[in-house]
Order: C-alpha cells, then sequence, then structure tokens
C-alpha cells in the first residue's frame, strides 16, 4: 500500500487534491481511498488531507502517520507544522515552491532521502499562468506523477475532469501537463 | 456503476434510487453533502416526482417527515450531533406512530464542549426511541443499508436510521458500486401503506393512549422490533441475491471461528480492527472482530452464539455513558448473561480522535494478558487529565473543565495554585 499526506491551506484545494489523486489511481484499476483531515476548515489555515492506494480493498480508516510521499502545498508550512513527521526513509517530498531547497531550509532532510527524492515545483506561478488563480492542486498532481510513478499523467488528466468541468478543467489539465513536462527525466 | 466518488454522494444517489417523494433537511455537519447531492438531483430533474422541503430547524425537519411519511409519501431526511437532538421530540413520535421514515445519522459527537468531529454519541443517545439502528462499516454498505432500510421500515412499518460515521465515511472517496434504478426498483416496491391522510376521507392519527392500553402498546413496539431480527437477515439475504453482494443483517464475524479474544465494534472502525486482527493473526494471536450492524433490535442470540465460545470479550466503542461507563458494552453483557468470561470496556475515539492500529494493538495485547482496565480509555492524555483533577481536590469552583484543559494542552497553564 502507498500512503501520501498532503499539506496545505484552506482555500488551495488540498482535499481535492487528495480526491484527484483517488480518481486518478482509480482510473488506473487501484483501489484508492481520500480523506480530509477533519476539522472547521478555514481559508488559510493549515489543512491536511490523506490517499491511500493499493491493489486491494483498504480497511484501514486512520489517519496515515507514516507517509510513503508528501505534497507540500505551501512551502511556508515547512517551519510552522512538522509535515516530515513520519515520512518513509525512501519517501517523495514535492514542494510548491520556485526556490531551491537549500533556500528552503530543508536541504538536510532531503539528503536523508535517496537523490532526486525531494523536489520543489512552482506549482502556484504556472497555476496562475494557466488559471488567473494561484491554485496549485492540480499542477502539483501533475509533478507527482513525473516525480514518483505512481499514476500517469494520463490518469491525473481524467481526474482534473471528472472533478471539474469545461474551461477549468482545460486549463487545470494543460497547467498539470506543463508541470509533467518540466519534471520528467529525459529519457 | 463502479466509480470512485465521496461517501455522501453515493448515498444521495441511492436514496435517489429508492424514489422518495419528500426530503426534508435541515443542513448540519457532517450530514450536509448527502442533502446537498438530493438537492441538486431534484432540481436538475433527475429525481422526480420529489418535493425536495428546506425547513427552518430539525424538529421541523423530523415534523415534515411525519407529515408527508402520514400522508402515504416515501420520506427520507438526514441529521447528526446537536440536529438529532432537536428533534428528539418528533423522532419518538415517528416511531410511536409507526411511520416507515429512513433517516441518515452522519454520527458526530455532542456538546458542550462543541466539537463537530466523529463519535457515535448522537444515535446512541437515541437507542431507546423505537427506531431501527444499522450501522455501516464502510460507504458501500452505507449505500446499500439505505436500500435495505426502507424495505425493512415499509414492511415493518417503523422507522429506520442508518448509522455512518461522520467525516471518516461522509468525506471519504472510495470505490463504490451504485446499483442500476432496475435492480432498486425490482428489490424495493411501490410504497403502498394501509391507511393515509386524505382530506377527502379525514382520520386523525396518534390517538391519546390511558393507563389501561399504553403498557400494550409499547409492548407491542417491542414485539415489532423483536421481529425485526428476524426480517434484517431476510432482507440483508435477498439483496445479496439481488445486487451480488453481502451487506447488512445482523452481526457480522471475522476471524472469530476459533478466537480466544474477540473485539466487539460498530462501524466504520471495524475496517481498521480487520487490519489490526490480521497483523496480531500473523504473531499466532486467536484474535477475531465482531460488527453489530444492526444495534436497535439488539441480536441477543446472535451476539451471545458468536461469543460464548470465547475467553475474552473487548467491546470498543464510540460511546460513553457519563457516571457509568460503556453503552453497548452493557448490551454485549446481556447477551453474555450468565457466560463466564473477561469483558473489557475500551471507550474510543470520542470527538473524532483517530483511533489507530498502533494503539488497538497495544490495547489488546494488554487485554490478551488480561492486564488491561475493566474499563480503558484509548489514548487518554493522563497528564492533563490528572491536573485538572489536582486543581480540582485544591480549589473550589476551579473554573470550566473544557477551558481549562485547552491552556493545559496549548501549555498556558495557570500559575495560580
Amino acid at each position: 500500500m502507498l500512503q501520501i499526506r498532503i499539506h496545505g491551506r484552506g482555500g488551495q484545494g488540498v482535499v481535492t487534491a487528495a480526491e484527484m489523486l483517488s480518481i486518478a489511481a482509480f482510473d488506473q484499476g487501484a483501489h484508492a481511498q481520500a480523506f480530509p483531515s477533519f476539522g472547521s476548515e478555514r481559508t488559510g489555515a493549515p489543512v491536511v488531507s490523506f490517499c491511500r492506494i493499493d491493489d486491494r480493498p483498504i480497511r484501514s480508516r486512520e489517519p496515515i502517520s507514516a507517509p510513503d510521499a508528501l505534497i507540500i502545498q505551501d512551502a511556508h508550512l515547512l517551519h510552522q507544522v512538522d509535515v516530515f513527521q513520519g515520512l518513509s526513509p525512501e519517501g517523495y517530498v514535492l514542494i510548491n515552491s520556485g526556490r531551491s531547497l537549500a533556500d528552503l531550509g530543508v536541504a538536510e532532510v532531503a539528503a536523508r532521502l535517496p537523490a532526486g527524492r525531494m523536489i520543489t515545483l512552482p506549482a502556484s506561478e504556472i497555476a496562475q499562468r494557466h488559471l488567473n488563480r494561484p491554485l496549485p492542486n492540480a499542477v502539483l498532481l501533475g509533478g507527482f506523477a513525473a516525480l514518483t510513478g505512481i499514476i500517469t499523467l494520463a490518469a491525473v488528466v481524467q481526474a482534473v475532469h471528472t472533478k471539474f468541468k469545461g474551461r477549468v478543467a482545460e486549463a487545470n489539465a494543460a497547467a498539470a501537463t506543463e508541470a509533467y513536462q518540466m519534471l520528467r527525466v529525459p529519457a | 456503476m463502479i466509480s470512485q466518488m465521496e461517501g455522501s454522494a453515493a448515498v444521495a444517489q441511492a436514496v435517489a434510487l429508492c424514489r422518495p417523494d419528500v426530503i426534508c433537511a435541515y443542513p448540519i455537519s457532517p450530514q450536509t453533502h448527502i442533502v446537498e447531492g438530493l438537492g441538486a438531483l431534484v432540481k436538475g430533474g433527475e429525481l422526480a416526482p420529489c418535493e425536495f422541503l428546506n425547513v427552518e430547524s430539525e424538529f421541523a425537519a423530523m415534523s415534515v417527515a411525519i407529515g408527508a411519511s402520514a400522508a402515504g409519501a416515501r420520506t427520507y431526511t438526514a441529521t447528526a450531533s446537536q440536529g438529532l437532538l432537536f428533534m428528539v421530540e418528533a423522532i419518538y413520535n415517528a416511531s410511536g406512530l409507526g411511520l416507515p421514515i429512513v433517516m441518515t445519522v452522519a454520527n458526530r459527537a455532542i456538546g458542550a464542549p462543541i466539537n463537530i468531529w466523529n463519535d457515535h454519541s448522537d444515535s446512541m443517545s437515541q437507542r431507546d426511541c423505537g427506531w431501527l439502528q444499522l450501522f455501516a462499516e464502510s460507504n458501500q454498505e452505507a449505500v446499500d443499508l439505505h436500500i435495505q432500510a426502507f424495505r425493512l421500515a415499509e414492511e415493518l412499518s417503523m422507522p429506520v436510521m442508518v448509522c455512518m460515521d461522520g467525516f471518516i465515511l461522509t468525506h471519504a472517496y472510495e470505490r463504490l458500486d451504485i446499483p442500476s434504478q432496475g435492480q432498486v426498483d425490482a428489490y424495493l416496491p411501490p410504497y403502498d401503506p394501509r391507511q393515509v391522510l386524505d382530506p377527502a376521507e379525514p382520520v386523525s392519527i396518534g390517538a391519546m393512549v390511558g393507563p389501561e392500553a399504553f403498557m400494550e402498546v409499547r409492548y407491542l413496539a417491542h414485539a415489532k422490533q423483536t421481529m425485526a431480527l428476524e426480517l434484517i437477515p431476510q432482507i440483508a439475504a435477498e439483496f445479496e441475491a439481488g445486487f451480488g453482494r453481502k451487506a447488512g443483517g445482523l452481526v457480522r464475524g471475522y476471524q472469530t471461528e476459533d478466537a480466544t479474544t474477540i473485539v466487539v465494534a460498530l462501524g466504520s472502525v471495524v475496517g481498521t480492527l480487520e487490519e489490526t486482527v490480521d497483523a496480531l493473526r500473523a504473531e499466532g494471536h486467536r484474535v477475531g472482530v465482531l460488527s453489530i450492524r444492526s444495534y436497535r433490535p439488539f441480536p441477543l442470540a446472535a451476539v451471545r452464539a458468536a461469543l460464548k465460545g470465547c475467553e475474552r470479550v473487548v467491546v470498543v466503542e464510540k460511546s460513553f455513558s457519563v457516571g457509568m461507563g460503556g453503552v453497548v458494552s452493557a448490551d454485549v453483557r446481556m447477551a453474555l448473561s450468565g457466560i463466564q468470561l473477561h469483558g473489557y470496556t475500551v471507550v474510543a475515539g470520542l470527538g473524532g480522535r483517530a483511533i489507530t492500529q498502533a494503539s488497538l494493538s497495544a490495547m489488546l495485547r494488554e487485554a490478551m494478558a488480561d492486564r488491561l482496565a475493566p474499563l480503558t480509555f484509548l489514548d487518554l492524555n493522563h497528564d492533563i487529565v490528572n491536573r485538572q483533577l489536582a486543581r480540582e481536590a485544591g480549589m473550589r469552583r476551579s473554573g470550566p473543565i473544557a477551558e481549562n484543559l485547552l491552556r493545559d494542552v496549548g501549555g498556558k497553564a495557570e500559575v495560580r495554585p
């Protein structure tokens, strides 16, 4: 089973990100479970969501305390919340930022992971260009597909179209595709 | 059709497939997405004919449900927590009048202190109200139980609560199989009550009953719930025949046959318990889980049959009777009358406290060694509890408990002695 935890702020689509990730995994034939950190969400408040992916039905309902992957939608949280808590030593981390890991003060944490497992992606900027709004969730899922290979870009695009309609869906899919191409290691 | 969707959206679709004539609701978390979904289906014309009423309170919601059901309409509503408490007077009337209303309770704690998260305090507070109470382990079961609930309610002429864990199920996305309209129509015939309120032929219902017959009326309500013990498994078996999967019934055992320790629980925590049991089984422990799916009527005989061969029973419950202890535990003890075994009550997950495999596993190891306290609070923070107890011992009028604890949790404990 793969366990993914997403950190961000209320209004950034953190819960929707986990839902889309679960839809993408489902589209690939996997069993998936997504749920939010239940609370009185307010715009700007730290929010967490969770996604489990497995090849058999998922029975556990507890929050994810030992994630295989993290998506950090707001880099300011890196030093406000213990976002790395329980992260697998082989884990993946995708951070929404245009800055370097050293700049963000997380180079030491990155050094404890296999090379290339923690990276940054300027997702809000990409989203701003495509959507006219800095909503990074779908963009980060495109990046997540490139970083981990857990889901395909096609499944992300499909999930975006399941969750959104019309122009919003098109723009999010284009933004996710740009992120994927930006991070994809050339063959 | 199988798709990845939110539990609340799936329940809304399942209820719509049951062709309700009237839906009334007042929004309260974590139930809101269900009636929002139904509202959209009615507004979009996908669920027709159906009247969707936005009412001014939960009391009004149940009152409208009573009126609609008495007039012959298949009627649905949903609520949670304080909303359920606010409709209590009408809830008793619905069952007393024998009206087959189906209501979802998206289980949530009761305040004060205010808390929007999941536990079973709300529906447990209504265990004696004369409604049937079914508990869903998963979102698929929640979908399936709603379809069974209308059938059960109308065959018995009694209201049914379908209880599903708030947020943990209502807000979770999972792979769900939503049946076709044809399947549901074949399983659930149209509602055809024997008596309806009709202005053309006026009658009154809800007559006053004096001491000469009130006991008999109550006895008959109990007799009907006892009959439901026969009907619930039958309706679940017919569901399996029509839909190709198991759901509902009275109880479900997991790894219980040779178990010396059996954990009893209700609702979504059963899944986490199954994972815990698998891990303990891999180490050679003979442990199993018994899921109670029908809480009212309480299946005394089925619970007794499942538990009588084991050495110890651990009831893990998200409910708590202040001044007494377990709520479900008391019923389980009743089922085991005359049987000697070790019994433990574990109160867990109150107000949304996460119930983890790590904590369950540690607790079960203590239980299997018979070192567990008879009444245990899983993951209780003893430090802040003891600080408050010391404060109360040392100071009269030591202030409101909730605010004192929050100061302790936030590290801002008062320095006053």
